[in-house]
């Protein structure tokens, strides 16, 4: 088996940004996957598979990111990912809590 | 942003004494009205909020935290406030686990950028084992609001 690595920018499409519930579900996706995740955004680089890691990133609507993949499944885990952010988690039709 | 932006200092609960989710919620919004920051007529409104957001998911994000949120059209600017559990809340964490430090935050409608500055600043922060250790040892108010304002001095992340 040979490791992959590949990395795709995305751009953060929902209205409330990179918030617990997106960053929740981006971490639990990209846990299906046994390749390393990471998220770099101007720079600074997180781990994708830490719920408290990606927060950090406080990444707002318009905001590009980097996702890196390495491992035996770097692409798919990239098209799913990708998919996901760009998919803009598919939230803010239903949730308006107030 | 800092945790002096958004926290609330006299709210600030330790040895929150509530055992449920619904119940530990409904204890910090108690403190947040005992000192004036929430009107007792705005708290069912907001606390079914956060219920609601809640069963969309947990917001307990694991490492025994928690951080409960909504919008809500009552609050101008962000409003926060922080508890410690010493005995911890079963709280559907995402990672199984009690959770013993809360973070309940309120935001106006229309300010989700303020909102996720204050999420970045106690992630930032709660990544540090020793803050987080800290926190859930704490006994008093004041020893939480002394430990806010260590890490908003950076003295635990660069």
């Amino acid at each position: 088996m040979t490791e992959e690595k590949a990395s795709r920018t995305v751009t953060v499409m929902n209205p409330q940004g990179l918030h617990a519930r997106p960053v929740d579900m981006f971490v639990k996706l990209a846990n299906q996957f046994t390749s390393n995740i990471e998220i770099i955004k101007e720079g600074e680089r997180v781990d994708g598979k830490s719920i408290l890691s990606v927060l950090t990133l406080a990444a707002e609507q318009g905001t590009r990111l980097s996702i890196e993949a390495t491992g035996h499944d770097a692409n798919a885990a990239l098209d799913a990912l990708a998919a996901l952010v760009a998919s803009g988690f598919a939230e803010e039709k239903n949730l308006n809590p107030q | 942003m800092k945790f002096s932006d958004f926290v609330n200092t006299k709210a600030i609960k330790a040895g929150l004494g509530a055992e449920t989710k619904e119940a530990v919620i409904a204890e910090m919004l108690r403190a947040l009205v005992d000192v004036g920051q929430i009107a007792d007529d705005d708290t069912e409104s907001i606390l079914n909020a956060i219920l609601k957001r809640e069963e969309l998911g947990s917001t307990g994000i694991g490492r025994g935290v928690a951080v409960p949120h909504t919008k809500h059209p009552s609050v101008d600017r962000l409003v926060g406030m922080v508890g410690v559990s010493d005995q911890g809340v079963d709280f559907d964490s995402l990672d199984g686990e009690k959770v013993q430090l809360f973070f309940l935050l309120i935001s106006p409608p229309d300010r989700p950028g303020d909102h996720l500055r204050a999420l970045e600043n106690i992630s930032r922060q709660l990544r540090d084992n020793t803050f987080c250790r800290f926190l859930k040892q704490s006994k008093s108010a004041a020893d939480i609001q002394q430990l806010l304002e260590e890490a908003d001095n950076n003295q635990f992340v660069s």
